[in-house]
């Protein structure tokens, strides 16, 4: 692996092209028209235009980016995370050129894509999970026994679904339907498909997620744990590493089972896997995620590995022992803040001109960002604008760090959520680690109140 | 005559009212995609659409009129 073809944009980009230079590897950057000023593509060895703004004429467009890649001779390709991370039409093809795909083979895209396969893929082989159903076709009195059975309050969720999109809870018998109805309009309106299924529906769960590396020779290893309970519209805005407050040996005895049930698949990727926990049910299984995710930096900071070169060297055939020879204990503790272009109250979009962009520089801050002063942040694509992780020796030390980095961060042209990430740091739940997937919402009601008082 | 103007930029993604509709206050008129999210526009006021500015599709930019109501 000499040449790759970086098939993404912004912060992640830059990481890959950053990740590749270590390395000692070539870059390929690719940019659509509204991404030509973007700088991290000088840092690239080389860089090609692909499309139009938008991701459909241009990320997401498999023809041109095989076609750039021919041209290019790459010989792998790295698709970073969203776009065409997790789609197997794109996976296959670049196989079928000849080419290595750095994330998952067709085969594990295809089976742990689908949710109830690879609930039932998952099941079978012992993951803790709670109760769901098979995919129903909808018929009223189906559903109404399905969920009685289940017991309310319910979650609909979409089985080809992703980021949180369509999935609406039912709290009895009287809005099984009503809300069955909308999720179906949802689902298909987002994901083209209507396949639904139930799930029990936990209350105030956290979300905690396991980073795993492995590869071709069925080894694989757990890099410990995420703890990802901070979010907005099922989005996750805070993550931190390790998850605060649950009993390591728990946590430890939970990575060990999935390292077992990974290595069973004979799983050959890097690898997030997502549960929900409560103190009252332990662990249930969410997802497997067969990519880079987006918070991979607060592990990073713990651990020390860097994820993505390991990815990269895993991805070109080296063993997991060359890249990783043990697994080091996590080191103070890391929280990360997602930076998302959007008004801080009612999280509507704010894309827009970066007049002024001065990410916080100061020890123990990391900032990973695609952009830079004079950018503009386009609708066309995700809010994301910056990922600031902080590291100390503590949660608390680690906590105070991040809002000094983000009250330093200036930036001009666009609304940003920092005022709201402030608001969750600040409070006493969050302080306390008392985190769980309801929390930001109530953070965001009650400053909300007041104002609508006055 | 009122002037319906999107939040945000974005994408065009549905206009659900034609000359001559009527709309109460409240109503979703229109529906625009602003990185990867759909947001629905509504009407301020009740009233009579008497001009649709833009289609399906269309790129509009925050404050942008999409149409007006008589």
């Amino acid at each position: 692996m000499k040449r790759v073809l970086v098939a993404n944009r912004g912060a992640v980009a830059r990481r890959v092209i950053r990740a590749l230079r270590a390395l000692g590897m070539e870059s390929v950057a690719v940019y659509s028209e509204a991404d030509a000023a973007m700088p991290y593509l000088q840092e690239a060895d080389h860089q090609c235009l692909i499309g139009p703004a938008a991701a459909i004429d241009s990320y997401l467009n498999i023809e041109t980016l095989l076609r750039v890649a021919r041209e290019q001779a790459v010989d792998a390709v790295h698709p970073g995370y969203g776009f065409l991370s997790e789609n197997a039409d794109f996976a296959q093809a670049v196989e079928d050129a000849g080419l290595i795909f750095i994330g998952p083979s067709p085969r594990w895209i295809r089976l742990l894509g689908h949710k109830t396969q690879a609930r039932e893929t998952m099941r079978a082989l012992g993951m803790p999970m709670v109760a769901s159903s098979a995919v129903l076709e909808g018929d009223a009195q189906e559903l109404q026994r399905v969920a009685s059975a289940l017991g309310y309050p319910v979650l609909i969720k979409p089985a080809a679904g992703g980021g949180g999109i369509g999935m609406l809870p039912a709290t009895g018998p009287h809005d099984i339907e009503t809300q069955w109805a909308r999720a179906r309009d949802m689902a298909h309106r987002s994901f083209g498909r209507a396949d639904l299924y139930l799930e029990k529906l936990l209350e105030e769960p956290r979300h905690v997620e396991f980073q795993f590396l492995a590869d071709r020779y069925g080894n694989v290893r757990c890099l410990y744990e995420r703890d990802c309970s901070t979010q907005r519209r099922h989005q996750k805005v805070i993550e931190e590493a390790p998850a605060p407050g649950i009993d390591r040996a728990a946590l430890d005895a939970m990575s060990t089972q999935l390292q077992t049930i990974l290595g069973g698949l004979g799983y050959d990727v890097i690898g997030t896997v997502e549960m929900l926990y409560t103190p009252d049910t332990g662990f249930s299984f969410l997802e497997v995620n067969t990519r880079l995710q987006v918070e991979h930096a607060v592990t990073e900071q713990v651990t020390g590995v860097d994820i993505v070169a390991a990815q990269l060297r895993l991805a070109a055939g080296e063993r997991l022992d060359a890249v990783l020879d043990s697994v080091p204990a996590p080191l103070g503790h890391a929280v990360q803040a997602r930076v998302y272009a959007e008004d801080p109250v009612r999280f509507f979009p704010s894309p827009g001109m970066l007049k002024r962009f001065e990410p916080p520089a100061m020890s123990g801050v990391r900032v990973e960002t695609g952009y830079a002063a004079g950018c503009r942040v386009s609708s066309h694509y995700d809010p994301l604008v910056a990922k600031v992780i902080a590291h100390a020796a503590t949660r608390a030390g680690a906590i105070d760090l991040l809002e000094r980095a983000l009250s330093e961060f200036r930036i001009e042209g666009i609304k940003t959520n920092i005022p709201f990430v402030m608001q969750v740091l600040a409070d006493a739940d969050f302080r306390a680690g008392r985190v769980s997937t309801g929390m930001a919402s109530r953070v965001v009601t009650a400053t909300r109140e007041p104002a609508q008082i006055s | 005559m009122s002037k319906l103007e999107t939040p945000v930029a974005g994408r065009v993604l549905s206009v659900t009212v034609a000359v001559g509709a009527r709309v109460a206050e409240g109503d979703t008129i229109a529906t625009i995609e602003s990185m990867k999210m759909e947001l629905p526009v509504e009407a301020e006021r009740a009233g009579t659409v008497a001009q649709v500015l833009v289609a399906v599709g269309d790129e509009v930019d925050e404050g942008q009129v999409l149409l007006e109501l008589a």
